[in-house]
């Protein structure tokens, strides 16, 4: 087997420099299918490759979603290739034949792992999660469900299980996304509070947002010409004079 | 005119108060008048349709503006001259020329001349100079003539004064005239009164009783001061009591602070949630019609108002409880004033009033009551002086102190004056210069002051930056020298907040550029990290989207996501920054992220096995590798001696000297940190809806990792509270249901029902309708016009275009009428001819 680092570099370049040159594509099914099964950043490059097979080549790929779902880890909000799995996931996601239970598990565990994502990521998964609920308008339960049990103690989604169809995606409700409404980014804050209304038809185009980065978003913000400048009220009274402040708790000026 | 070409348009009913305009008209009159002006324009127009010829204007620099009409006028003649040169009149041998100038001889004009400099000299009181008459009322040219060709006389001057330069010529001339004529009054006054004087001492001697009439007249002139009389002037003249504001109780300035606070405090609530925000352009902030819109802003009316209880004045008192109200540091301040007066002064613009006021106040209060009028502001400003004066005379121990600094301040240029200028300086002497400054040059008093102490602002960061960057931080001064820098954000925002803007965005492109190089980022300096804090202070942090704020969130979100943790000072600016997320966000309670991530992360790194289970990690810290024994302590004395400390900031600075024991002590005070901010968090984020999903992971570590039992009883202490709060939180979920939609009212079809209240107009909803109605029907009456106008001028031509071919038709027929009419005499003459011929 090959290290890790040749590993992700082969993978990186497989889909659009190798595969369309060979004779027998097909030949690369079982390198991809074990790279696939490895876990990590590695199960998301190869995707790619497999994807082409599928779609190309007629792969029968058993228990594909279930990978799919599975790869689902707080990591694919922080690792170089977000963009990537994103697209491909869309891409994925896109059919409109897929049962209503999967694409909830999906939404689910998106929106569970949101919640440990950075700005960048946010931007780009919420408006995923929305055009999921418009092509599968099924799943809308998610966000609307008028005639539930009043309160629950227990979220019914179960993180923990591997199968989409055990998860019981379909009886729980977004919480993570109204959480998100309170995120300190405006920008998050406003696409999070979108899901509160039905749904436009129209899909959002994500593929722009695919390649943001944090610094790009600082940019954006910084340059934005503010008319007016709110100003402190509270009169100071040094560095950490302010009222029940953390840091005189903890720290020292010395 | 003829009645019969007047036409009258009868009115069927006589209304009382309509005007008519077109009741009478004349069609004859009009029309002929219209076909008169299309024969001028229009047919002049056809006829010199297929005429290509061009009128050109040769004349030189005609069209030519860049040239004075002098120099035009000058180089015309020239150029003449030069046409004339060659064909001079042989046989006129000694032809004198005659100079000229605007065609009238040189000659005559010099002689003229005299009459008309006496005339412009003569300067008779009261009368305007010729000079300025001609500049007023005969226009400019009169004015640019004239002065050009005296000067022309005067001197050989290629260029003339523009009109700009002889305008402030002829104001300097006016000036320094009007200057003499009041020499000459004083000085007429003068001798008058001498001769006065004069007069009396030899009136005394001369004449001994003059007439009875004069010396009436005289003592009617100058009656003796009666006592009364002076009394009545007296009273006249002294100055009436002006009723002041009335002295406000102590309930009603309570009363007022607090609705100040809750007006303030509503505002800002408003700005969090982020509702409404045009509303909030509209209005942006409350400005007084006092207001010299000079950006200086008065955070406070820091005056004292006077106030009664038990008929005492309470001004002690007052003093008292406002200082209770802030919770005043510096609270015995009064008390001990002589010692602490040095300390006094570093208290800024409006604590300046607080500190002074024992002393100051009853006077201040005492003088403010006599002059209330003039503008708040600027009383304000005086009293401050007065204030400062008072001081400055109370205390001559301080003035030993700084007898070296002097009382005024130039606003630095560069950030190495303003560095030089602080230089060498105590804490207390920093301040004072720095408040000089602002106060020398604040922006009511100058024009350019306000860019001045904009600058400012910019060089007291620069200089707080750099004492952060100290190898040994002088953190004691920027605590105090926020205070100053506080007071200058509050008068000018925009450039406060475009300084801070531009530092974090270097620092942003700076940490973007190491990762683009090295492929991973570095925490900043202590400056950065202190940059951030000073954010929090001068800015609201609460609000939803807030020029400064919002970058500095995004900015340290970066920091900790991006950032890797190799050293132990990492750990302690990773955790500054926390601190400073959960600050920024105590008021809104919004949610971070990358807080809870890299608290998880900090406590994962000080657990001594590693094998998470039933939780992640995320980017910066990894589940197992490199830098995972950052926080672990495994010394059992060192565990057993730790006490809870305060970290000192400047051990973000340097590590090295401490000794093992002390780097294990800051690990733990680490650890403690952590699960107190755990324990915040948790209190802050209880009424998220997935409070629990979101503390799951620390949870866990908390309850299954953590090696509880080897720390100690102090430490067990943190944990269990920290603990404790993040269990007592119950769960509790309702699902969601979206907002309802407003329902799309149908289409309706019922007559839409108007009440009439004016017969004979339009009724139209809003102002703005009826003004779009009103445009809409010039614009087709204006249509209407323009198309009749141009069938009219259409049917004009072809009238025209008809006239001239009956004309040519009617020639033709004529032409051809006479050339057959010669043909047939011709022929008749020949037949007649050949007839004769056969006779003959």
């Amino acid at each position: 087997q090959l290290p890790t680092g040749l590993y992700k570099k082969v993978l990186v370049i497989l889909h659009d420099t190798v595969l369309p040159y060979m004779n027998e594509p097909t030949l690369m099914m079982d390198f991809l299918t074990v790279a696939y099964g490895i876990g990590g950043a590695i199960s998301l490059l190869a995707l790619n490759g497999l994807f082409i097979l599928i779609h190309q080549h007629n792969l029968e790929y058993p228990d594909f979603y279930k990978k799919l779902y599975n790869l689902l880890d707080p990591s694919i909000y922080h690792v170089k290739y977000r963009a990537r799995f994103f697209h491909l996931t869309d891409l994925f996601l896109s059919s409109s034949h897929l049962p209503a239970y999967l694409v909830a598990a999906f939404i689910k565990r998106l929106s569970r792992l949101a919640l440990t994502a950075p700005p960048e990521a946010l931007l780009v998964v919420i408006p995923f999660i929305c055009n999921l609920f418009r092509r599968h308008p099924a799943c809308k339960v998610l966000v609307h469900r008028p005639s539930g049990p009043g309160d629950i103690s227990e979220d019914p989604y179960i993180m923990e299980e591997e199968e989409p169809s055990e998860s019981r995606a379909l009886e729980s409700s977004l919480w993570e996304i109204q959480s998100l409404q309170n995120h300190y980014h405006p920008d998050v804050a406003k696409a999070a509070a979108v899901l509160n209304q039905s749904l436009s038809e129209m899909e959002d185009d994500i593929s722009g947002l695919l390649e943001l980065s944090g610094y790009e978003l600082f940019d954006k913000e910084v340059k934005k010409k503010a008319t007016d400048v709110p100003l402190e009220f509270e009169q100071i009274r040094g560095l950490f004079g302010k009222k029940n402040d953390i840091f005189a708790e903890h720290f020292s000026l010395d | 005119s003829n009645p019969f070409e007047v036409k009258v348009n009868r009115q069927k009913f006589d209304i009382l108060g309509r005007k008519t305009k077109n009741d009478v008209g004349l069609p004859g009159v009009s029309r002929s008048k219209a076909i008169k002006k299309r024969t001028r324009t229009l047919l002049k127009e056809y006829k010199e349709r297929e005429k290509t010829n061009v009128f050109k204007d040769k004349r030189f620099g005609e069209y030519n503006t860049k040239i004075t009409p002098e120099e035009k006028m000058i180089r015309r003649f020239a150029l003449e001259r030069q046409q004339n040169y060659g064909k001079k009149n042989i046989y006129n041998l000694n032809e004198e020329e005659e100079l000229t100038h605007y065609g009238q001889s040189l000659a005559e004009i010099e002689k003229l001349n005299d009459i008309v400099d006496s005339d412009s000299d003569t300067e008779e009181r009261g009368t305007l100079s010729a000079e300025l008459t001609a500049a007023h009322f005969g226009g400019g040219g009169g004015l640019l003539r004239k002065k050009v060709s005296s000067e022309q006389q005067d001197e050989e001057e290629e260029k003339p004064k523009s009109r700009k330069e002889l305008i402030e010529e002829m104001i300097a001339k006016s000036k320094q005239e009007k200057q003499e004529r009041q020499t000459q009054r004083e000085s007429a006054l003068e001798l008058t009164e001498k001769l006065d004087n004069d007069w009396k001492k030899i009136q005394a001697l001369i004449v001994r009783k003059p007439p009875k009439s004069e010396r009436k007249d005289r003592e009617a002139e100058k009656p003796k001061p009666d006592e009364y009389d002076m009394i009545v002037r007296e009273l006249g003249f002294e100055m009436k009591a002006k009723p002041s504001e009335r002295m406000k109780t102590e309930e009603e300035l309570a009363k007022e602070e607090q609705a100040r606070l809750q007006k303030l405090e509503a505002d800002r609530l408003r700005r969090m949630r982020g509702v409404d925000e045009q509303a909030d352009k509209k209005k942006p902030s409350h400005v007084s019609a006092d207001d010299l819109a000079d950006g200086f802003i008065l955070d406070k009316d820091d005056r004292r108002l006077l106030s009664y209880k038990d008929g005492k004045i309470n001004i002690e008192k007052e003093g008292e409880k406002k200082e209770e109200e802030e919770e005043d540091e510096e609270g015995g301040k009064e008390d001990n004033e002589n010692e602490e007066e040095s300390e006094e002064e570093s208290a800024t613009e409006d604590e300046d009033d607080d500190a002074a006021d024992s002393h100051a106040d009853l006077e201040s209060d005492l003088e403010s009551e006599e002059e209330t009028s003039g503008n708040k502001e600027e009383k304000k400003h005086k009293t401050n002086k007065k204030e400062s004066q008072n001081v400055e005379e109370l205390g001559p121990k301080r003035e030993a102190a700084e007898s070296e600094l002097p009382y005024t301040f130039a606003v630095p240029e560069s950030y190495e004056i303003f560095k030089s200028l602080l230089a060498g300086r105590t804490i207390e002497q920093q301040l004072i210069i720095l408040e000089r400054i602002q106060k020398c040059n604040h922006p009511s008093l100058a024009v350019g002051n306000k860019a001045k102490l904009e600058k400012l602002f910019g060089f007291l960061l620069e200089y707080i930056g750099e004492l952060a960057t100290l190898d040994l931080p002088e953190l004691r001064t920027i605590d105090k020298l926020v205070l100053p820098l506080y007071n200058l954000c509050q008068m000018f925002p925009e450039a406060a907040s475009d300084s801070i803007k531009f530092i974090l965005r270097d620092a942003a492109h700076d940490m973007e550029e190491i990762i683009e190089v090295k492929g991973r980022a570095t925490f900043p300096g202590l400056d950065t990290l202190i940059y951030l804090k000073i954010t929090s202070l001068l800015f609201p942090t609460s609000d939803f989207w807030h020029p400064v704020v919002t970058p500095a969130f995004m900015y340290m979100s970066q920091l900790l996501t991006k950032c890797r943790i190799t050293t132990l000072q990492d750990v302690i600016k990773g955790l500054f920054i926390c601190c400073l997320f959960l600050e920024y966000v105590s008021l809104s309670r919004r949610f971070v992220p990358e807080l809870i991530n890299f608290l998880l992360g900090i406590l994962h790194i000080s657990l001594p096995r590693k094998q998470a289970q039933g939780y992640t990690v995320v980017h910066p810290f990894t589940q197992g590798g490199k830098n995972l024994q950052l926080l672990l302590v495994c010394d059992k004395e060192d565990l057993e001696s730790w006490q809870k400390q305060n970290l000192p900031l400047s051990t973000v600075m340097r590590l090295k000297e401490t000794s093992r024991t002390e780097i294990n002590h800051i690990r733990l005070s680490c650890l403690a940190l952590c699960f107190d901010l755990i324990k915040k968090c948790a209190a802050l984020y209880e009424s998220l809806p997935s409070f629990h999903e979101i503390m799951h992971p620390v949870r866990i570590l908390l309850t299954q990792h953590m090696p509880v039992n080897e720390y100690p009883e102090k430490m067990q202490e943190w944990y269990h509270s920290a603990l404790k709060e993040l269990e007592s939180k119950v769960k509790h979920y309702t699902p969601l249901i979206c907002e309802k939609k407003k329902p799309v009212p149908l289409k309706q079809y019922t007559p839409k029902i108007v009440k009439v209240l004016e017969f004979g107009r339009k009724q139209a909803g809003s102002k703005k309708e009826q003004e779009r109605k009103q445009l809409i029907q010039r614009h087709k009456r204006e249509l209407k016009g323009a198309i009749r106008e141009i069938r009219k001028d259409n049917q004009f031509l072809a009238r025209m275009q008809l006239s001239e071919i009956m004309e040519r038709d009617s020639a033709r027929k004529r032409k051809v009428k006479e050339l057959l009419g010669s043909l047939a005499t011709q022929e008749g003459e020949w037949k007649a001819m050949k007839r004769k011929k056969w006779k003959n």
